[in-house]
């Protein structure tokens, strides 16, 4: 297939002078393995204020120890990326400075992501002795004649000297499971290992096996409260690779499926936000609003959590007679009731004073950390996919993107709700017209995807949710991989957490919003 | 004296599947008499502690926020008995394993199953818990929590609905309805299942002087 690969020995170079043009924003980073082609990273970049995307590929033939220059002092979210294809393919990126495992246990035998990977039981049995604690950090880096990079220096990870606290990866304020191995002083907190991997599926490698319909119901499974919008991006991407056109009453349907599902997500990231801060009323606020979404979203799919609603060409099944008003009936309580949540959490002076002020990410930090969704919108950051590159109907809509500067708690739980309003402003301009057409396109019994590289972006719930597949033609995808959105958030967590009272620390992850089983896959 | 049908107050016995299991559970444990005195003491602690069944808050992923729903206003299982739900399992009479459990998980489940107080449950709820679900084949997926842990009801669904979560909680109550509490006859594991290597945390570091980090 015809890739462009820069020489490794310019990468640095080319990378350097990419973020000297103002590509600011590294979307994506995707390990791939092109067996006899060598094994190498597909780096996509994007310029944050005229949105322009350049793909950047580097590969080493090297399939021993091969080794890649990192970029993360460039980008600072390449440091987790570069972690997680270092732990599925093995890539040493020579520069990094603290190379372990993301996702595996740090005694797991084998790449798992690489296609001559032994998957049987004897190499990896289910270890049920705790995972060994790693407490280096390993750097490669090129000493002066040598031409591999050695492991150089052994940094502590966290030192014993200070107060160390595990918290999670039974935690109930981790929204899953995730560990924080962090070190005290006093009360602050001064470095944060984050640990994560808990709930890793290996979901891109099953993908691999599987064909394009069986691969849909995964993303489902991801961030399941945007399960609609995962789903539309995976569609859209092979809809746009197969040339197959959906109808107008498909766009619109999807259009407001997206939506619904962003407010019964902001509606949930407010109530476990009001739980974790102790205001229990706010959470049971939260939840009956919610489940009438999920009763709306029940009568069209058949599903309340994972809907399996979306498949390659259209709907799986036309919208009910009574949608329309049930969603108008929805949307006009839903605006009166948002007030109570002002009244009732909002505006309670015990929130104000734990999270105005906490927590602040600056703009610069959030583009460099790929921080999309309502935490760079609240940053100041438009980050929005719906107005950079619009996609259904959101170009033909009019809507507001909600952007505040503060960049601290409060900010990004104000944007979701602003949201929320905004989301309930495009259902109400396309409820009305929902046009008459096919619910789905016929297609072929058997779904191939040309050959080539496709990818497609939307806007989910917490961020910038992306599909990448590479295909050879085949009825199953080469390598398949999709943009996390919570683990550039993760990454920035890990940078606003620094400094913070461990108090703070609750309030700070559940501001951001992450869903753990999108960050594993 | 013979313990008496687990039933639950308003809902008819006959409602209820699976009343085979239950019934041979309960002619295992009335095999041997009891005196009138500890057979009624028993049936007023089954009563109690089936109605008092405390969970831990145990969730990986999808399961869990439908558990979350299960807990708020409409579903609410306090009505039930399930009053609130423990972050400590220290605290807790079970454990509703919602979600995936995954290699690197299995252990931290284990030691949570070993840090309960006895009796303790196990409710598998959802594809994955049962046998690993959509993601069975994967390579970091645990193929169902009965390898590691016993499970007293399986939940099926992906995810299961509100009810069937609350059906299978139900149907854990009647489970504790049919024990024998006094004389340690049907205690829920025997001693010998205990694990036989403790855990012993051998990995503390010492204090160092290797201060490189500032």
């Amino acid at each position: 297939m015809e890739v462009n690969f820069i020489d490794i020995k310019d990468f640095r170079e080319t990378m350097l002078a990419h973020r000297r043009k103002g590509m600011d924003f590294l979307r994506e980073l995707i390990g791939m393995d092109w067996q006899d082609d060598g094994l190498g990273a597909i780096y996509m970049l994007e310029n944050s204020s005229t949105h322009e995307n350049i793909e950047v590929a580097v590969r080493t033939l090297d399939r021993e120890r091969p080794q890649l220059p990192s970029v993360s002092d460039i980008w600072m979210v390449a440091e987790l990326y570069e972690r997680e294809v270092y732990d599925f393919y093995g890539i040493e990126f020579t520069g990094h400075h603290d190379l372990r495992r993301l996702y595996l246990r740090n005694d797991w035998v084998g790449f798992p992501l690489r296609k001559d990977y032994d998957a049987s039981e004897e190499l990896n049995p289910v270890r049920m002795e705790s995972e060994p604690v790693e407490e280096f950090q390993r750097e490669y880096d090129i000493q002066d004649d040598r031409e591999m990079a050695e492991i150089v220096e052994k940094l502590k990870i966290l030192h014993y000297d200070q107060y160390v606290v595990n918290i999670g990866p039974q935690h109930p304020a981790t929204h899953g499971v995730l560990h924080f191995h962090l070190s005290l002083e006093g009360e602050e907190v001064r470095k944060v290992d984050i640990r994560c991997g808990y709930i890793h599926r290996g979901i891109e490698k099953l993908c691999e096996s599987r064909t394009y319909p069986q691969i849909l119901p995964f993303t489902d499974r991801l961030d399941y409260l945007s399960a609609h919008q995962n789903r539309h991006a995976l569609c859209m991407c092979i809809e746009n690779a197969m040339e197959i056109g959906v109808s107008d009453r498909v766009q619109y349907i999807r259009t407001i499926m997206d939506e619904l599902q962003r407010i019964d997500s902001h509606l949930l990231m407010y109530s476990c936000m009001a739980m974790d801060m102790g205001a229990i009323t706010g959470f049971i606020y939260g939840f009956r609003e919610r489940e009438k979404i999920l009763d709306i979203m029940e009568e069209v799919t058949g599903g309340r959590l994972i809907q399996n609603y979306y498949v390659i060409g259209g709907v799986q099944a036309d919208i009910t007679p009574g949608f329309a008003k049930k969603v108008k009936e929805y949307c006009n309580d839903q605006k009166i009731r948002i007030k109570e949540y002002y009244d009732l959490f909002v505006n309670n002076v015990i929130f104000r004073n734990r999270s105005i002020g906490v927590g602040v990410l600056s703009r610069e930090d959030a583009i460099s950390f790929g921080a999309t969704g309502g935490t760079g919108r609240a940053s100041g950051w438009a980050c929005d996919v719906r107005k950079r590159h619009p996609y259904a109907m959101y170009g033909k809509v009019d809507f507001k993107e909600i952007v505040h500067t503060g960049g601290d708690c409060y900010t990004r739980l104000i944007v979701r709700l602003e949201e929320i309003l905004e989301s309930i402003g495009i259902i109400e301009q396309l409820i009305d017209n929902i046009p008459e057409g096919d619910y789905k396109t016929k297609t072929k019994p058997i779904i191939k995807l040309p050959e080539g590289r496709f990818s497609a972006s939307v806007e989910g719930s917490r961020g910038e949710f992306g599909v990448f597949i590479e295909s050879r033609g085949d009825k199953m995808p080469y390598r398949l991989k999709f943009r996390p959105t919570g683990l550039p958030l993760l990454a920035a967590a890990h940078k606003i957490m620094k400094g913070c009272k461990i108090a703070d620390l609750i309030t700070i992850g559940a501001s951001l919003d992450y869903v753990i089983p999108d960050i594993d896959r | 004296m013979e313990m008496k049908k687990p039933a639950i107050k308003s809902i008819p016995y006959e409602e209820f599947k699976d009343n085979e299991t239950l019934e041979s559970l309960l002619a295992e444990v009335n095999k041997e008499r009891t005196n009138v005195l500890i057979g009624n003491l028993d049936d007023l602690i089954n009563w109690g502690r089936s109605n008092s069944l405390w969970s831990l808050t145990f969730a990986t992923s999808c399961c869990g926020i439908e558990f979350m729903a299960v807990g708020a206003a409409r579903y609410d299982f306090a009505r039930f008995g399930f009053e609130v739900t423990r972050n400590s399992p220290r605290q807790a009479d079970l454990i509703m394993c919602a979600g995936t459990i995954t290699h690197k998980m299995a252990p931290v489940l284990k030691r949570l199953y070993d840090q309960m107080a006895e009796p303790k449950y196990v409710v598998a709820v959802g594809g994955c818990a049962i046998s690993g679900g959509p993601f069975k084949g994967s390579y970091h997926v645990l193929n169902g929590i009965d390898k590691i842990i016993p499970v007293d009801v399986y939940v099926p669904g992906c995810p299961p609905r509100p009810e069937a979560m609350l059906y299978g909680m139900m149907q854990l109550q009647r489970k504790v309805k049919a024990e024998k509490f006094l004389g340690g006859k049907n205690i829920h594991r025997k001693r010998s299942d205990a694990p036989k290597d403790p855990i012993i945390v051998t990995n503390v570091p010492a204090g160092d002087e290797n201060k490189n980090e500032k």
